[in-house]
């Protein structure tokens, strides 16, 4: 049973190695400053193939969020229930992501603070509820 | 082109476990039944529109099937917007003999994700796998729990949706699942990915479904028995990933319900019955709304009180359903609507003249409407 880590591209490393570095990061259009995550080559606004990776503030708030009763991978049999939750950052990009403290009462809207957090070696993005 | 072509036949295969059957010998069983309904020759087919089985991808799968027929079809293929594939390939089968690219067309579909595999609905999503980001099923719950904190929508209201098109499919000899449902039993099934319980999640079926197309002279000229008339049909698009959809609890079913009523001519009060594409609660709930209905966020008030079971305002998905008579991606719908407007539903809408049926696909990505009538 191997856990399941990103597979980071030529693309995606930098966001990863940034995480690792304790910063997370977004990628913003040079033309048109729209902002994005998941990586992409293009900005899916103006099509532009010119952007720089942005250091995000950390701050967002919660759009949704499941709590999963089954495991549909093995290294996550022993976490159940778990959450999975929808957030946006306050610049605008979306992320998946996990909330750390979900006694704190997961609810829409609620305001997240970023909490990088080690996973089998891989930085991961996870926030907390402020 | 509003009415001025059929579905002239339909045909399905047994629903359920079909083990080491394969795709291709399941189309192949549908579409002889749906020829046979119809009353028509295989030698008048002249299209073959087909989608692609989602569980176990095959390049040029349409030709495969066409050659397992001994068809040499003038346009024929695969189309892949998952379960919104069929009554697009109806749309563009009907646009195709419009156009005079052909004049008869089988549309059909087989998957064997009961038997066969189904990593196609439980894989991690890219790289939030390292967050325990896995399944389709997880994209409508977050969806869903959206739709509730957004608009105060209740467990119970989801159930109500559940408990209607469970008993429908009761009801049918055909469906694969025939337990009645109560609302508290709903309530008492257990979550799989939270707000989602097992009960708003459908049934995981192999089978295939075949349905003719052709313009309504033919039908005539080739003594077809009961064709149906098709009133309109529309479709919608969006994202491909649940998260980046700019509001998550609107989806593309409202632009592709606008442009099937305006071929109709008509609007949802016109309606008699509804068959939603039930794969998760949740889609039946924002369909209903996206369609106009009901406006957005009151879908939950909408369905209580029976209103979507047999003998309601709207009646839904009366043979049962993704949820209940099979969990093939949806051309079971556009069979029952066929069959309510022949008058040979086991759930018989008494005078009933017309029929939405919506299908869809991916995670409420693709969606595709089709309106049938007298």
């Amino acid at each position: 049973m191997s856990f399941p880590l990103p597979e980071p591209t030529p693309l995606s490393q930098p966001y990863w190695d940034a995480l690792k570095q304790g910063r997370l990061t977004f990628q913003r259009c040079r033309k048109c400053s729209h902002s994005w995550l998941p990586p992409r080559a293009e900005c899916p606004e103006c099509l532009a193939a010119e952007w720089d990776w942005t250091q995000a503030s950390g701050k967002g708030r919660v759009i949704s969020w499941v709590i999963y009763h089954h495991a549909y991978h093995e290294a996550f049999r022993e976490r159940l229930p778990y959450n999975v939750t929808l957030v946006e950052l306050d610049e605008g990009p979306r992320l998946i992501t996990n909330i750390v403290n979900p006694d704190a009462g997961i609810a829409a809207e609620k305001p997240v603070t970023l909490q990088i957090e080690d996973e089998h070696g891989v930085a991961l993005a996870r926030f907390a509820l402020t | 082109m509003r009415g001025k072509y059929v579905i002239a036949g339909i045909g399905h295969t047994k629903f359920g476990r079909l083990p080491g059957r394969g795709t291709v010998s399941m189309n192949v069983e549908a579409c002889r039944n749906a020829l046979a309904d119809a009353g028509i020759e295989k030698s008048a087919v002249d299209a073959l529109f087909v989608k692609v089985p989602t569980s176990k991808y095959s390049s040029m799968y349409g030709q495969t099937l066409a050659e397992a027929m001994r068809l040499q079809p003038k346009v024929g293929g695969v189309w892949d917007q998952g379960g919104a594939t069929n009554i697009s390939m109806i749309s563009f089968a009907c646009m195709a003999i419009d156009a005079g690219q052909c004049e008869v067309a089988i549309v059909c579909l087989a998957d064997d994700p009961k038997t066969g595999t189904r990593q196609a609905y439980e894989k991690a999503w890219g790289d939030d796998g390292a967050y325990g980001w896995f399944s389709v099923a997880a994209g409508y719950g977050l969806t869903m729990q959206r739709h509730m904190a957004e608009y105060g929508t209740k467990p119970e209201q989801f159930g109500e949706i559940a408990v209607a098109v469970r008993n429908h499919g009761a009801n049918n000899p055909h469906a694969a699942l025939r337990v009645p449902l109560t609302l508290d039993k709903y309530m008492e099934s257990p979550f799989i990915i939270e707000p989602l319980r097992r009960d708003d999640i459908c049934l995981v079926s192999d089978g295939a479904a075949a349905v003719v197309v052709m313009s309504e002279t033919r039908a005539r000229e080739l003594g077809v028995k009961a064709p149906v008339k098709i009133l309109g049909f529309g479709q919608g698009q969006t994202s491909y990933d649940v998260p980046l959809r700019p509001v998550l609890t609107e989806t593309m079913a409202k632009a592709s319900a606008q442009t099937a009523f305006k071929m109709a001519g008509l609007a949802p009060k016109d309606i008699d019955i509804a068959q939603i594409y039930d794969c998760y609660t949740i889609a039946v709930m924002m369909t209903l709304e996206d369609y106009g209905f009901c406006k957005k966020g009151e879908g939950g008030k909408w369905v209580e009180g029976g209103r979507v079971a047999a003998g309601g305002e709207l009646p839904i998905n009366t043979s049962g359903g993704l949820l209940s008579e099979t969990g093939m991606p949806g051309l079971q719908l556009v069979m029952e609507g066929v069959r309510q407007m022949r008058g040979t539903s086991v759930n018989q809408v008494k005078d009933a003249e017309t029929c939405v049926v919506s299908n869809q696909g991916g995670i409420m990505t693709t969606h595709s409407t089709l309106i049938l009538g007298h």
